[in-house]
Order: structure tokens, then sequence, then C-alpha cells
């Protein structure tokens, strides 16, 4: 990794206006804050995995890097660069840079376009003078290299399952050679003996390739498996970022605490003396988020204080940042393993 | 006797591609007030056991086979038979609780209907009764909240809703299909430790069915693990888990990604899972099966028993799986 990140998201903001049901037609729209005051840096060839339960931002923020959502706020700065600041034209050269996985990997490939035309698109958009057996040397090339037959090139993607099609999503996101690559739940749509498959593969692109990436799941197991480090979210917020080992044995915040905890382990000797403290209720309506530490409706160690200003960051040890400033590190390691 | 006994279970759908078998020969049996979790990938025929003994399969779902509940066999049984039996007998959760709750109608009418309906109880008792259960749910202030509609429910109070409406007759077999897959993991472990207080408080059988092998794990004295329509392999949860006497079995508990292990490589099961329009005439694992061999392909494995209470269903030596 060397020194200069490849991507740092510094404090973004991600508002949407939105109209509640029932509204006259002269009020002033609501405002939602998705993403609030994010900051991360992101190093060469490293995997980022950001996880939160639905409603946490984590699409948003994917989608916000990308630039499919126009970020109100912070900067997104691509080797030193600020995207957020760039004319759309010259934004545009730097997307073939980073690409994009989806979750639903059927719902994410054009029905009536082979697969051959699907994996050759981004190709022919950004480099349209590439010749034609070029392209399909690079098709084929891709498709083997993601474990797909090269001779199922003109056929669409409903002949294919579940798996196939998110190993035809990737083929897509890394013809291009980019450096980023965002993955947005690309397994969580797979069943278990299919995803292992699939998170195997990404691992072994990411590593031949050097690439960076950004992978988003709300299964804390799966991303612990590819992350060199994990950033926790909750309603738009931070909660805590550290290194994945760290964070999983020693997490700080009592939301990550939460979350571990909550995390069923598929041994029944380990579930039968865990000691779960299960969280209560559910996450407050992001329209109208607590004030404050957006996490203390729900938080066991909250107190009065928590409500009247937004807890900074904490330093653990190295790379090891946290926002609460009450938190003490639980060693959850010592309620996984009997 | 046995609360439910299931006995060559099959399911086939006539479809335009021709006849799916959905299932194949499922037999197992549940006594009174045990926890069964049926496990399996999408497309096993873990929901469609369910549905089958239910007597819920679509219109073009048929089966056959013998299910018996409390000595009456629920197969064949008539429509208004069969509503009494779900009424007050057996009652069944589904993954979507959005879904299964009607959208047009108040909390209240919907759950009291249930018991004017089977229980003749009148709108004031049915409502009170109605209460209690959604506290016993723990759904903080039900009194006033059982007016409100569905939507204006959270996911997880939403299955909260569904399961007190399960268990307003006071079923003695309660059937979850995947109940928290819709929900997040907070709120997975609350209606988790919900179910299970409940299943205590109440002494209701439960048939889990689901794709989470962590959930199982904390949640089931028994499992089946389901493949390609057919059992693959059974016995109470803690021998399996330890010593998987299936290559399925092994092969999928290799594959989850477990939060207190260090080590970062996971073993996939190489392969696809099974098209039921093109079921392999022998076991339907042995396209992937490391341990395959000539008989595989041809011959059905029987489920056989070994050890206390443990059956398994393939032709490879229980110690080549490991």
């Amino acid at each position: 990794m060397s020194d200069a990140p490849l991507l740092s998201v510094e404090h973004l903001d991600v508002t949407f206006h939105v109209r509640p049901r029932n509204a006259w037609p002269w009020t002033p729209p609501l405002k939602l804050s998705a993403v609030s005051d994010m900051s991360f840096t992101l190093g060469m060839g490293e995997t980022l995995g950001v996880v939160g339960e639905s409603g946490s931002g984590k699409s948003t923020l994917a989608r916000a890097i990308v630039g499919t959502i126009p970020a109100t706020g912070g900067k997104v700065m691509w080797q030193g660069q600020d995207l957020l600041a760039l004319a759309p034209a010259a934004r545009r050269r730097h997307r073939r840079d980073v690409q994009m996985i989806f979750q639903d990997p059927l719902a994410a490939l054009n029905p009536r376009m082979t697969v051959g035309q699907i994996i050759a698109e981004p190709l022919i958009t950004h480099a349209p003078d590439t010749p034609k057996a070029e392209v399909k040397a690079r098709v084929g090339e891709m498709m083997e290299r993601v474990g797909l037959l090269p001779n199922l090139v003109n056929r669409y993607p409903h002949e294919f399952s579940g798996g196939q099609c998110q190993r035809i999503g990737i083929a897509r996101a890394l013809i291009l050679k980019p450096k980023l690559v965002i993955c947005d739940e690309p397994v969580s749509a797979l069943d278990v003996s299919v995803q292992a498959q699939v998170v195997n593969l990404l691992k072994d692109i990411q590593k031949d390739m050097g690439l960076s990436m950004i992978f988003i799941a709300h299964d804390l197991s799966v991303v612990k498996h590819i992350s060199d480090r994990i950033a926790v979210m909750y309603l738009g917020r931070l909660m805590e970022l550290a290194p994945s080992r760290p964070l999983i044995r020693t997490p700080r915040h009592p939301y990550t605490q939460a979350l571990i905890a909550s995390v069923p382990i598929p041994d029944p000797k380990i579930e039968a003396q865990r000691q779960r403290q299960v969280i209560e209720g559910d996450l407050p309506s992001p329209l109208a988020p607590p004030s404050g530490c957006v996490f203390r409706t729900r938080c066991p160690i909250a107190r009065p204080e928590c409500a009247a200003e937004r807890p900074g960051p904490q330093a653990a040890d190295a790379g090891h940042v946290y926002y609460c400033p009450y938190a003490s590190a639980a060693d959850a390691k010592a309620q996984l393993t009997p | 006797m046995a609360l439910l006994e299931v006995q060559n279970l099959c399911v086939s759908f006539d479809t335009a591609d021709g006849a799916v078998s959905a299932l194949n020969g499922v037999s197992f049996s549940l006594d009174a007030g045990e926890t069964v979790a049926i496990v399996g990938e999408s497309g096993s025929g873990k929901s469609q056991t369910a549905f089958a003994i239910m007597g819920l399969l679509a219109r073009n779902g048929r089966a056959s086979g013998e299910v018996r509940f409390d000595g009456t066999s629920l197969l064949g049984l008539s429509d208004a038979a069969l509503n009494t039996v779900r009424a007050n007998q057996i009652a069944m959760i589904f993954q979507d609780p959005m879904t299964s709750l009607n959208p047009y109608m108040r909390v209240s009418d919907q759950m009291a209907e249930v018991l004017q309906l089977h229980k003749g109880m009148s709108r004031r008792a049915a409502r009170a009764e109605c209460i209690r259960m959604l506290d016993a749910v723990r759904i903080p202030d039900a009194k006033n909240r059982i007016t409100m509609f569905p939507h204006e429910f959270s996911g997880g109070m939403r299955q909260r809703v569904m399961i007190a409406m399960a268990l307003l007759c006071q079923p003695r077999l309660l059937i979850a299909d995947e109940p928290t897959t819709a929900l997040d993991v907070t709120v997975q472990a609350q209606i988790m430790d919900l179910l299970s207080d409940i299943r205590r408080d109440f002494g209701t059988a439960l048939i889990l069915i689901t794709h989470d092998l962590g959930i199982v794990a904390g949640a089931c004295a028994r499992t089946l693990v389901m493949y390609g329509g057919q059992i693959m392999e059974s016995g109470p949860t803690g021998a399996l888990f330890d010593a998987p006497s299936h290559p399925y079995t092994a092969g999928l508990l290799d594959a989850v990604p477990r939060l207190d292990r260090d080590d970062d490589a996971l073993r996939s099961i190489a392969g696809e899972p099974p098209d039921m329009l093109r079921l392999p005439r022998g076991c339907p694992f042995s396209p992937r099966c490391a341990l395959a061999r000539d008989i595989c392909a041809d011959q059905r494995p029987a489920l056989d028993p070994f050890d206390t209470a443990r059956h398994r269903a393939c032709h490879a030596p229980r110690e080549e799986v490991s």
C-alpha cells in the first residue's frame, strides 16, 4: 500500500428531499440524511467492508462514490483529485476506474442482451476504438477468468443460475481493468454453497489484479472473510472503523458489540453457551433521527449526555476509530468460542 | 404416538415444461413439544414440505404419500375439515409478514376474525384476547397499537403480529417458514428469542424451515437436511453439526462463513444447485459430490438409520465423510 490513498472520502453527506404522504402541496419537503459526515480512506489493493442493517446508508454511500447519486457535501478524493468538483465530462473519464457489482444478479443484466454483449458493453462504451477481434478475445478471457465456459457467449441471462449470473456481473465489472470495484451485497441473493464460490472468486481476482474493493453487505461473517478493514454504519453514520480482526475481537462501539452478539454461529455448542445481549427496539425513522448519537435509543449504555451532541471520533489502537465516548472494550471473541 | 408423521411424501407440479417433482419420498416424525429444523437451499423442497402438510400447495401441485397429524390423515381431507385442523392444531408463520397480513384491515380486525370464526368468541372477548397475545409477543403499547394497519408497523413488529396471530388458537404445532429472512440481524435475534420463549411457555411443537445453519444451531433439537426434494440426513442437531454423516451437510458446514473462526478460506461446493426438471436418477447431490461413485448416478440411496436417532441417505461409507 502506498502512502497516498487511492480513494479518500471526507465528510461525505448525502441528503434526499422527500415529500411525506398526505402532505399539502405547499409544505416544504423533509430532509432525509442518508449518509452523514462519512470519512474513510482506501489504499491500493485494499478491501474495505461496509456493514450495517437496512437503512444504514451503505448502498447510498456506494452510489455517491460512483456518482449515480449526487452528494450534497464533503469530498470524494480520487488519487488526490476531488471527483465531486469535476465537470460531468471530466468525471465520466474516471468512471472506467470505478466499477460496480450489484445484489440481484439477474435484475442487473439486460434480458435482451447476450452474455457476450453484456460483458463487452463497458469496453465498447469507454474504448469505442477497440477492434472487434480484441473485444471478442477480451470477453472470452474474462469469461474464463470468472469460471464461465466461453462457448456460452451467445446465451441470454435467463438461461443461467443465480451464481452464474453473478459471475457475468463480475466479468462485466472487470473487463475495463478498473482500480476500484464496489460490490453492493454481491452474495446475499445466493445460496450458501454458491455464495462461498463467489466470495472465493472475488477474493482471488482481487489479489490477482491488485484491485481495491469496497464490499458492502449486511452479513458480518461474509464481510469479515473478505475485508482488510471494516466500517460499521448505523442510520447513515459511521459507528466504528477498524481492521477486521480487532473489530470482531475487541469491538468498542456498543452497536458493533450488539451486531456481533446477534450473528448466529452454526455450532450448537457455542450457541448454547453464548450470553447474548439482544438489543431492543427497531431502527428509528431516518426522517427524524435521534439527536446527538443516533444509536442512543437502542443503546444499552446510553446516558442523558448522549442526546446532547454527536460523539466525536475516539481512537483505540492503530487505525481503530469509534464514535462513542463511553464505550469500553468488550471481548466479543470470548463470547464466540467455548 | 408421534404428533406428526410424514411418510413417503411426494409432491409434483404440472408445468408447461412437464411434471416437476419437488419432493421425492420425504419421511419424518415429530413428537409433541419437539423442535425440528428443516435446512436446505432454495429449491430443496423445504417449503413445499410445509405447504403439503398444511394443504396449501399451488393449484397445479399434487401430493401423495401419508401425512398423519395426531392420528388423522391430512392428505385428502376436505377443505372444511382441513380448516379446523389448520386453525386449532397447526399454525404457520411465513417469511414476509407484509404480504401475509391483509393491508386493508386493521390488525385488531384481522386478529379478532380468527377467534370469532374458529372459537365463536364475541368481538369484545376476541379483542381482549388479541391484546393479551400481542403483549405476550412483546409489542409495546399493544392496547393502542392494535387498531393500526400493518404498514404502520416495522418489519420486526409485523413478524411479531404474525406470531401472535398464529398462536391465538393455541396450536399444538407451529410451522415457521424462514421467519427471520426478511429481517435485520439484531431484529432476527429478538424474534428467535421470542419464538423460543413462546414455544416453551405454550408447549408448542415447532418446525423451523430455514437456509441459515446458524439459526438452527441455537433453536432446534433435531435437524433435517434437504437437497433436491429429498432428506439427505437427519439427527440430533448437536451430533449432526459435530460429525456430519453426509457429504452435502459436511460441504454446507464448510461453506458457511463463521464469525468465530479466523481462517479466511471458505471451502465451496463445486457446481450449481440441481435443475428440478432434470433431476439425476440416483442421488440428487451426486453431480456435485466429491465422494460420488458409479452407483450414485443410478440408484437413490435410502434413508438408513445409524447411531442413536440419526439417519443418512448416502452410498459412500460414513468413514469417508469427514
